[in-house]
């Protein structure tokens, strides 16, 4: 069904902590790793190993640099995968129904068997979450690991989406952003996350926290630095007065 | 956006077909016989072969039927919708017309009216698209619209009204134009905003996700084409609206003459309208290319 649920009864979602995230793209590596064997069609290649590689990827790691009006400019690692979106454009524009949202959740999938590969939800979708599969010409997107975190054969600390349970920094929170008491609501608001492209009026689920301020530089960047000035002082004699006598020229 | 051969025939074409199929069921030309199958040949013809064109870029044509399901909220369902229920209007009614050499008024006029629907759900298909500046405005159903009334006019020989048509059309596609090359910036979406970083200095892209190409690229970034953009609206605009007007306009006695120049204003508006088909898709930018550093 295309129609979006009105409300739906929880919101679940990622926190993507921009602060902590340090580019490493093994979020990257192991949603394709388990998305390409569980839920749905593999997430194929073309020319894997070629000189022309490309292939189908739920998320990806982008990195922007920010030069601020003074000081230097900072790096931000930005990995994006779909924001399982409250007013999804996605999911009203599908003509088949395969696209839909969960009335229980919130979660916005893919019936691959519905599913016409006619792109046009991928037109729709302003983050570029949604990629067709060229093998299997059908709709891939991020499932938020549905097969994994209501997976009663995986241990409870493996009950939250691959990327979230792989990032090495903890950049990746998973929970429901619908519950004001959840631990990524509390983040969220401590944090001031907030939503991409807000004007696209999609109202994403999945929140970024923005980096914090870094530490200033200083001058003196080590209390051993004035150990190590140059000892070179003012030169004296001939070339002393070399020195000068270049100078004035 | 990438300008697919497929999706350019499709709305060429099928707008072109659904437009004289509109003036048919209005009867402009009332004609029967012989010549009614002949118009209603190129009329089918052309709105079909635009329709299958579109099945081409499909991922699963086998399962496009299912299309026909959600008509409450998509509007490319709508559109299948429309363009059969004005196939199967425009049949019967053909049928009045070539073998009973009747006019059945009522029906053709449903018709007509299901025939330029189709080309209105077809225009909302891209209008609706937010991701997609230049195409969400209210100038684009009135570009198709407007083309296709005009493309229709011409094969249907009404030489007044397309005259009309082909000014109002040609009038809507300058202003397209200047609307459409102001839109991604007043979306008020850019790399800012796109990666909530806008207000702590300006963000550049530093590195993409991946080192080769990919879908999101091939399908919605399309950078090259646009080089020879404005001498392409100028080879759009003479072919596709100032030669078909100033041929219908020619003073000429001979029927067989006035024939030939309105054939040959049609094929030139062909000619136009596909072009400045392919630069609505080759100049669309989507906004999933400012993550990328383009757009
Ligand atoms: S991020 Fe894109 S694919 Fe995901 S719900 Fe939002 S619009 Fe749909
Ligand atoms: S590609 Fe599939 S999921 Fe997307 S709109 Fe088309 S039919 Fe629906
Ligand atoms: S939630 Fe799962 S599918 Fe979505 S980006 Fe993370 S690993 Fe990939």
């Amino acid at each position: 069904m295309t129609q979006l649920p009105h409300s739906t009864e929880r919101k679940l979602g990622l926190v993507i902590d921009l602060d902590t995230c340090v580019g490493c793209h093994a979020c990257v590596i192991s949603c394709k790793g388990w998305n390409t064997e569980n839920y749905g069609a593999p997430l194929s290649d073309q020319d894997a190993y070629g000189g022309n590689p490309s292939g189908t990827f739920l998320n990806r790691v982008h990195s922007y640099e920010v030069q601020p009006q003074n000081g230097h400019a900072q790096l931000v690692h930005f990995p994006k995968s779909c924001l399982h979106c409250e007013d999804a454009p996605c999911v009203t524009v599908c003509p088949t129904g395969a696209s839909y949202k969960r009335v229980e959740d919130g979660i916005v999938l893919v019936n691959e068997s519905d599913c016409i590969g006619c792109g046009l939800c991928a037109w729709s979708c302003p983050y570029g979450a949604r990629e067709l599969d060229v093998a299997e010409g059908v709709m891939k997107k991020c499932t938020l690991c549905v097969d994994r975190i209501y997976n009663e054969n995986l241990t409870e600390v493996d009950r939250v989406p691959s990327c979230v349970r792989t990032c090495p920094a903890g950049a990746r929170h998973f929970g429901d952003l619908g519950d004001p008491d959840s631990d990524v609501s509390k983040l969220v608001a401590e944090r001031g996350g907030i939503d991409l492209m807000p004007e696209q009026g999609t109202k994403p689920v999945n929140k970024y926290l923005p980096p914090r301020p870094k530490d200033t530089i200083e001058d003196q960047i080590d209390v051993l630095a004035p150990l190590l000035a140059p000892i070179a002082e003012e030169p004296k004699g001939f070339m002393g007065w070399l020195d000068k006598a270049l100078e004035k020229l | 956006m990438h300008p697919a051969p497929s999706v350019i025939v499709f709305t060429t074409l099928s707008g072109l077909g659904f437009g004289l199929l509109f003036f048919l069921g209005l009867g402009l030309p009332n004609v029967t016989g012989w010549v009614a199958f002949t118009f209603f040949v190129i009329g089918f013809g052309l709105s079909v072969a635009g329709l299958l064109a579109s099945t081409f870029h499909l991922g699963r044509p086998e399962r496009a039927i299912k299309a026909f399901t959600q008509w409450r909220s998509s509007w490319l369902s709508r559109e299948g919708w429309c363009a059969v229920a004005a196939l199967i209007l425009m049949g019967l009614y053909s049928i009045g017309a070539i073998f009973f050499a009747q006019r059945w008024g009522l029906l053709g006029f449903v018709g007509a009216l299901f025939s330029i629907l189709t080309v209105f759900t077809t225009s909302m298909i891209y209008t609706q698209l937010k991701s997609i500046p230049r195409w969400n405005m209210n100038l684009t159903p009135a570009m198709f619209l407007s083309f296709s009334l005009a493309g229709g006019a011409l094969l249907a020989g009404q030489t007044a009204l397309a005259l009309i048509s082909l000014l109002i059309a040609a009038l809507v596609q300058i202003l397209y134009w200047r609307q459409g090359d102001q839109a991604l910036a007043r979306s008020g979406t850019n790399i800012g905003t796109a990666t909530g970083l806008g207000d702590r200095g300006s963000v550049r892209a530093f590195e993409p996700p991946h080192t080769g190409t990919n879908y999101l690229l091939r399908e919605f970034v399309h950078v090259v084409g646009r080089k020879h953009a404005e001498k392409l609206r100028i080879i759009a605009f003479s072919l596709g609206f100032f030669i078909p007007v100033v041929l219908l306009i020619m003073p000429v006695n001979s029927v067989a003459t006035k024939h030939f120049l309105a054939a040959v204003a049609v094929l030139s508006h062909l000619a136009g309208v596909a072009t400045s088909r392919w630069l609505f898709f080759a100049q669309a930018e989507h906004v999933v290319g400012i993550y990328y550093g383009k757009r």
